[in-house]
């Protein structure tokens, strides 16, 4: 649309004004709107497909939001439109495997609790459970997708860093609910959605009140729900095939899902990431049939070899142990504590090379730009960047069961992809486009596409979107 | 005598079974010489070796040679103890202690959340002790499942249990379980029971639903059997299964516990549902009830001299291990916490000054006694062939003041080294503080990074906003601004 008007030779001042006024209201992005463009080709661009070796100078054609082609000699479409990767790589688009994303905030603590005289209490919750039977902290049927919300501001920022995927996890709890896996693309969660029960958060902290107050207490309700959906799978069946004569057994919605959940195998988000929770995690997966991937392992350092001999998926917590900000002058870190962080972001590398399939979780890091600082400090702890890069993309996809249509650059699968101007790692380097599902987001003030038919390289004429820009600046 | 007659048999047990730890550097052969070595089954030799095998005691005596490539240990003028055991412990948990949230926690398992990193398990080797009970907290009438550890420091979590030890499960009576001395916080409902009678009743229900539970199963299992069809089988409650294992005696029950009229009762009660007491803990009062206690059985693992802390501790008295060992009660001394842990040798030589116990009786009280109360005195528990090489070293006798663990092993590995410690203490001081020195540094770099971006920002906004209108064309003067 804003293409096909800066093309216009002989426009109005009014148009021009009209066109900056749309821009400003929506400066990052193109709408969704109407007739946006499905075709794209990135010319002479270096292209790191993941999948396979970079390369050099190569074009890549996006379709109807998927990849198309890739390859040294691959024929543009005459519809798409092209943009001159001269200088620019092509990567797929990054996965952050844990964040919370469009989740709604966790409610903040009531100030006034019913306590007297007990300021800053825990507020006492209406129910408190008394056993596992009240089954404490758990909605294994909340799916982050639901309560999704795209207006969230970070979703852009995400993306102009380059992600294009995110697996959303609902607020911890015993037993959270599950992730989604979400395309970082439209305004509409439905269109955004790759999968939706993509993996089962499940957490370790005990209640406040109530039962479990323990972190026994956590693991043994945990089993107990385990055992309660085996009883279900077997007594639901008999019960449906001879209801008459049998008393009928309990419906209870957590038996019913977490059996759904377990027989699809679905990912289960087992928090694990010091020496001490890893192999207790690994135990209690293996004894409760889990299909679990280690979420935390940043002290995967001391035990890649164990993880990679039981052969488990880590989510590796990009946001690293450290000095806590402004820290008590008297409160030395003990040595231990000073270890681990010095260590922590040699986790990584440590799994790299034991061969543990690891991905990247932002978890809970605020700003875009410190998740890529994380990784930096990964590699500069020796993990290559060809392995950051893959635990980013194919090996996050593979670990999510999503290879078949996501992390690398590969005809079929979704087009996921930045475009940066040299190692999208790199701490100088700036990433200027992003496709979402074949759809075209701009990095702020760059150049645009061509139109089609249009020689690569040749600006329009005076209403350039470059001139739009600076006139607008005052508006920013 | 019996006691005997089982350590021989469980030596020929493992002779003839063969075991062997893997090679490594504890498979090497050890021998402890020219010591004093209390033996705690058969007196005390001067000048004595142990020639320590494969993590076990393969020989005892006063001219055994020493074998080729054997680590040699001197400890002339020092004394060996065996490992001591403290039965009733809370170290190596990760998280709360207690699963105080219900009356009956049995679902919980100390097992699930051992902590091998705790630095309270090197602590107490510190003191000598190589194998601790590890409990549940005592917040309810029937607490949670309770396992046996050695004290394997450096070992992951899984490596920690004692094999073959039978698991446990704490009880606990009067003022804890029923919450006298602690409110909770307004707006939730104090938790049931609240008094004594309350938690007698509690103990009933839980076991009689655990036979009406184990009645279940056994009439589930008996129409599978039978070739029935369609059947729906009983839920597993992991709260009753525990209680069922200790019905069958497969689980040990140790009851924390004040007064002779509770201690009375939880006996009586048990008898009426069929189950045994195998540890009374605490047992401050035993003192009054200690015919009782010997006839039934129960072993008896108290404080040495620790009392009035509470309403039911009045009554206790430092007399209270030497009194019921004299009437044929198996006493140990215990710590329920860290620090006490590290001298539980001295609490033990207590009872000879209160009460007048023997010096061997009184080491009996955290070596033997704790073993023979965890069922656990064939593998450990006094320096006899064949049992586990679970030392320790002290510098002087352990029953006097002066006494400092030296050296603590476990299956013949030395776990701590007091001259080692505190050879490597520099080495640990200067690491801690070059990687203080290293955060100084990167943090440091990191201002001075964020600095030059804000003046480069700065600059380029300064650039930006000359180059726009020609406002102020002043040219090259360099105003910063």
């Amino acid at each position: 649309m804003k293409l096909k008007l800066s093309g216009a030779a002989s426009c109005t001042f009014a148009a021009i004004f009209a066109l900056a006024a749309l821009l400003l209201y929506h400066p990052p992005r193109l709408r969704a709107e109407g007739g946006e463009p499905r075709y794209f080709a990135i010319t002479n661009a270096r292209i790191v497909p993941v999948s396979g070796p970079a390369l050099e100078n190569g074009t890549v054609v996006i379709a109807n939001g998927l990849i198309q082609a890739v390859g040294a000699n691959v024929a543009v479409p005459p519809e798409a439109w092209v943009i001159d990767g001269k200088g620019l790589t092509v990567y797929p688009g990054l996965i952050d495997a844990g964040d919370d994303l469009g989740m709604p905030k966790p409610e903040p603590a009531p100030v006034a609790a019913r306590g007297r005289g007990r300021r800053g209490a825990a507020p006492v919750p209406e129910h408190i459970s008394m056993g596992p039977e009240d089954r404490p902290g758990t909605s294994p049927w909340r799916v982050a997708a639901d309560d999704f919300n795209p207006e969230d501001k970070r979703i852009e920022s995400w993306r102009d860093a380059g992600f294009t995927t995110a697996l959303v996890l609902p607020e911890e709890a015993i037993i959270a609910g599950q992730g989604s896996l979400i395309d970082l693309s439209s305004e509409r969660p439905s269109q955004m959605v790759v999968r939706s029960h993509a993996a089962l958060r499940i957490g370790m902290h005990p209640t406040t009140f109530g039962f479990p107050d323990s972190l026994m207490g956590v693991i043994s309700y945990l089993r107990q729900v385990t055992d309660d959906t085996a009883w279900y799978d077997a007594a639901a069946p008999a019960y449906a095939a001879h209801p008459n004569g049998i008393e009928r057994p309990n419906i209870d919605r957590t038996e019913e899902i977490m059996s759904l959940i377990l027989h699809r195998q679905e990912i289960v988000l087992f928090p694990a990431n010091d020496i001490v929770e890893i192999p207790r995690a690994m135990r209690l997966a293996q004894e409760w049939n889990l299909h679990a991937a280690l979420y935390g392992g940043q002290q995967g350092y001391a035990l890649a070899d164990q993880i990679a001999a039981k052969k488990y998926h880590v989510i590796v917590n990009l946001k690293w142990p450290e000095a806590a900000k402004d820290p008590d002058p008297e409160n030395i870190a003990s040595l231990r504590e000073l270890r681990f962080r010095d260590r922590a972001p040699g986790s990584p590398a440590a799994l790299a090379k034991a061969g543990v399939k690891f991905a990247f979780s932002s978890g809970g890091i605020a700003e875009p730009k410190d998740i890529l600082k994380s990784v930096r400090r990964a590699t500069a702890a020796g993990l290559s960047s060809d392995a950051a890069l893959r635990a980013f993309t194919l090996d996050a996809a593979e670990i999510l069961g999503v290879a078949d249509r996501l992390g690398s650059i590969e005809p079929g699968k979704i087009a996921n992809l930045v475009v940066a101007d040299g190692d999208l790692l790199g701490e100088k380097t700036k990433v200027k486009h992003v496709f979402v599902d074949g759809r075209h987001f701009e990095i702020h003030e760059i150049a645009k596409p061509h139109k089609p038919g249009d020689a690569g390289g040749e600006k329009p004429d005076d209403a350039s979107p470059q001139s739009l820009d600076a006139d607008g600046e005052g508006g920013r | 005598m019996i006691r005997n007659i089982i350590a021989l048999a469980a030596l020929v047990i493992f002779l003839s079974s063969g075991v062997a730890r893997g090679a490594g550097a504890d498979s090497n052969v050890t021998l402890i010489k020219n010591a004093t070595i209390l033996t705690i089954t058969h007196g005390n030799i001067e000048h004595g070796s142990i020639l320590i095998r494969d993590g076990k005691i393969a020989e005892v005596g006063t001219d055994i040679k020493t074998p080729d490539g054997a680590t040699v240990i001197d400890a002339s003028g020092q004394y060996v103890l065996p490992g001591i055991i403290d039965c009733h412990s809370h170290i190596a948990v990760s998280g709360n202690v207690n699963e105080g949230s219900v009356a009956v926690s049995s679902m919980v398992n100390i097992a699930d959340v051992l902590d091998s990193e705790d630095p309270t398990i090197y602590y107490d080797l510190a003191g000598g002790v190589t194998v601790a009970n590890v409990l549940h907290g005592s917040a309810n009438p029937i607490g949670g499942q309770t396992i046996v550890i050695k004290l394997r420091w450096g070992k992951p979590s899984s490596e920690l249990p004692f094999e073959g030890a039978l698991p446990g499960i704490k009880f606990a009576l009067g003022e804890n379980p029923k919450w006298s001395n602690y409110r909770p916080p307004s707006g939730v409902q104090q938790r049931y029971p609240a008094t004594r009678m309350g938690v007698e009743e509690t103990i009933r229900q839980a076991f009689t639903e655990a036979k009406e539970y184990k009645k279940q199963w056994d009439e589930y299992d008996r129409r599978k059997a039978a070739g029935e069809a369609n059947l729906i089988p009983p839920r597993r409650d992991l709260k009753l299964d525990p209680l069922v294992e200790v019905l069958e005696g497969k689980r040990y029950v140790h009851c924390h516990s004040y007064r002779a009229d509770e201690i009375l009762m939880l006996m009586r009660v048990a008898k009426e549902f069929g189950f045994k007491v195998r540890t009374f803990q605490h047992v401050l009062e035993g003192y009054k009830v200690a015919d009782e206690l010997a006839a039934y059985g129960v072993g008896a693992s108290t404080f040495s001299d620790w009392w009035a802390y509470k309403m039911e501790a009045y009554d206790a008295i430092p007399y209270n291990s030497a009194l019921m060992t004299e009437r044929g009660v198996v006493v140990s001394v215990n710590s329920d916490d860290g620090e006490e842990a590290r001298h539980l040798n001295q609490e033990a030589a207590k009872a000879i000054k209160y009460g007048g116990l023997s010096e061997n009786d009184a080491l009996k009280l955290v070596t033997l006694n704790p073993a023979i109360q965890l069922g656990i005195e064939n593998r450990v528990g006094s320096i006899d062939i064949g049992k586990d090489a679970d030392l320790v070293i002290f510098n002087h006798n352990p029953l006097s003041v002066y006494a400092v663990a030296q050296k603590t092993l476990i299956d013949g590995t030395v776990y701590f080294d007091r001259d080692r410690d505190i050879a490597g203490r520099a080495a640990l001081e200067s690491e801690k503080k070059a990687l203080l020195e290293k955060e100084k540094k990167a943090l440091e770099e990191e201002k001075k990074k964020a600095e030059e971006k804000r003046k480069a920002d700065e600059a380029k906004k300064t650039e930006q906003e000359k180059a726009k209108p020609p406002k102020d064309a002043s040219g090259d003067t360099g105003g910063a601004r």
